[in-house]
């Protein structure tokens, strides 16, 4: 089979990018391993919603049109939405579709699927960032008779034995997940590493509506500092809750989940944690109040004190003066790592990953491999890449240079093969 | 608003040390360092420990000169005390590198430091290393680390950079993290 365009994947990036390439005639077909949302089908726990409002998902040519704006979509509603969206744009999704090999072909690529062969001129890879949960090499000498479980299989805390649980992360998924186990009666200890705190409503507004109309969300790849270190920071502490209210470590400290440090190692049936939380917490508490100062000088600049609630501090993030730093396992029964995810990159065959396995890329433009680009990847453009609403822009601008490509490509064909 | 502002300089190289970044993100094995002391018995509990050459970016590195640190113990433990005792030189190692970090850091951030002062203190009962309690470990129960800084920034500014300085620092790390430590006899 023939088309000038792959799209792999058909998760809200690659349902754009279809969007942009049949805004510009471009012929393409979407591949996809099982259903349109497949991962937020399968592979994500009972009350999970989204951390952005039903607002914020503005997608190329679709946007939320309900009644409530700034309420957070379950998912259930998030498979609705994207199922309506590829039905808006009449996106070619072929589903059921599961790529096995990705591989330079003349001046094109073959991409290999359990329902035959395409052969393309330019690739998208819209496989998203989180499909294989990370756990630590540690997990290995976790004593056996004690169950592990990651955010992909975890679903809800009746399926855990009754007991001690010890989750290890503190982003989202890691504080939404301590939180319900420890509702539902089974003790837990928290190993918090490196996180990032923010309020769910700062003066009156969502944080995710101050990021957008400050311009925190749009911060592009080229313009910060280190984009290493932002591509890898965790995601923000937030839920979203019909009471909206704050996720944050003092909020499960209260609750009675006990906290501790990064873990570090495992020796003896004992989990070891780093003295370093005091530290974290006081980092994170410091960057909240860095995003909270922008907030305040944007509303200040703008003379607009008038439209908002008035300014804010919350209470620094409660730490004890000797967190313990150690646990007896034969106290724990259940272990979630809530330690991130990496992408799959198994049925890639080109030589575009780095030492980490990462896709060597420049804002998406997979430089190895001309006519390859990548989406939804953490800061891969914008800050908002990862968000539904992020999509959007950075499919329309790889789009862009996607065209271009297919242009040179025709008017000097072999020329994409000798710059490769 | 435009004042005549001298540039910041607290001592540290930043641009070389970015440079340095770059260069080993590139060069893995280059970034593969092995530091090195040698210690000898001089009497008592009295040592002399010796660092001089070191491996890194690819080859053996030397020091400008060789550096020396005697370690003993105090007189309340009826030694001489000709040195000082080696969880003071942890705690001088650890205060020397999160000076070392502050001072990068904030170098890198642009603020101008005027002093920096940080006082030391670890806590330990003895019951451990004299094995009167199993249950007392032999190291310190806590260190308390308290910087005085003078710098051209805001007090939260200052947070910052003392923060980052933990988050990047090795002995910190050495500290408050476990290492497997081998030690064999030839």
């Amino acid at each position: 089979m023939r088309t000038t365009v792959v799209v792999i994947g058909a998760g809200h990036a690659g349902l754009a990018m279809s969007r942009c390439l049949t805004e510009r005639s471009i012929d393409h077909v979407v591949l996809e391993r099982g259903e349109v949302a497949n991962t937020w089908k399968t592979e994500r726990w009972d009350s999970l919603r989204l951390l952005t409002p039903n607002w914020q998902s503005r997608l190329p040519g679709y946007r939320y049109e309900g009644d409530d704006p700034d309420g957070y979509r379950t998912m259930p509603d998030t498979i609705d939405f994207l199922e309506r969206y590829a039905q808006v744009i009449s996106a070619p999704v072929r589903t059921r579709t599961a790529v096995t090999s990705l591989r330079r072909a003349g001046d094109g690529y073959e991409i290999v699927t359990n329902r035959g062969t395409w052969s393309c001129e330019a690739v998208v890879i819209a496989t998203g960032a989180c499909n294989i949960p990370n756990v630590p090499a540690v997990a290995a000498a976790v004593p056996s008779g004690i169950d592990m479980v990651t955010p992909r299989d975890y679903r809800n805390p009746g399926q855990l034995d009754e007991g001690g649980v010890l989750v290890v992360g503190a982003a989202a998924s890691g504080l939404q997940i301590a939180e319900e186990i420890q509702r539902s009666g089974r003790p837990v200890t928290l190993a918090v590493g490196e996180h990032v705190r923010v309020p769910r409503v700062y003066r009156g507004r969502d944080i995710k509506w101050w990021m957008d109309v400050t311009g925190v969300l749009d911060e592009r790849y080229d313009e910060v500092d280190n984009v290493l270190r932002v591509r890898n920071l965790p995601s923000l502490q937030l839920v979203g809750s019909d009471d909206h209210r704050d996720l944050d470590l003092n909020r499960l400290t209260d609750s009675g989940v006990r906290l501790v440090g990064r873990l570090a190692g495992i020796q003896s049936a004992k989990a070891q944690f780093s003295g370093s939380l005091a530290n974290l917490c006081a980092m994170s508490d410091l960057k909240m109040n860095r995003l909270l100062d922008r907030i305040d000088a944007w509303v200040s600049e703008r003379s607009l004190e008038r439209a908002f609630d008035p300014p804010q501090r919350f209470e620094s993030t409660r730490v004890e003066a000797s967190p313990p730093l150690s646990l007896d396992l034969g106290s724990v029964r259940t272990i979630v790592w809530a330690t991130g995810y990496r992408p799959d990159y198994s049925w890639l065959d080109l030589p575009v990953l780095d030492r980490k396995g990462r896709i060597r890329h420049d804002g998406g433009v997979v430089t190895d491999a001309p006519g390859v680009y990548v989406l939804g990847l953490p800061f891969l453009r914008r800050r908002k890449s990862t968000l539904i609403d992020g999509a959007g822009d950075d499919a329309r601008e790889l789009s862009d240079h996607l065209a271009a490509h297919l242009d040179r490509a025709t008017s000097h064909p072999g020329l994409a093969a000798r710059a490769a | 608003m435009t004042t005549m502002t001298t540039p910041v300089d607290n001592g540290v190289n930043v641009a070389a040390l970015l440079e340095a970044r770059e260069a080993l993100t590139a060069m893995p094995e280059a970034a593969q360092f092995a530091w090195r002391a040698t210690c000898e018995w001089v009497h008592g509990t009295h040592s002399r420990s010796t660092v001089e050459g070191f491996f890194g970016l690819g080859e053996e590195q030397k020091h400008k000169r060789v550096f020396t640190f005697d370690a003993d113990h105090p007189e309340v433990f009826a030694s001489e005390d000709n040195g000082a005792t080696p969880v003071e030189l942890v705690l001088a190692g650890l205060a020397g590198c999160l000076t070392a970090g502050i001072a990068s850091v904030a170098q890198n951030r642009e603020i101008q430091l005027n002093s920096v002062k940080a006082t030391l203190e670890g806590a330990m009962d003895l019951h451990g290393i004299l094995g009167i309690d199993p249950e007392v470990r032999n190291g310190f129960s806590g260190i308390k680390v308290t910087y005085d800084i003078d710098a051209d920034a805001t007090p939260d500014e200052i947070r910052a950079i003392v923060a980052q300085s933990q988050k990047r620092s090795a002995v910190y790390d050495i500290i408050t993290n476990p290492t497997n430590v081998t030690v064999e006899v030839r």
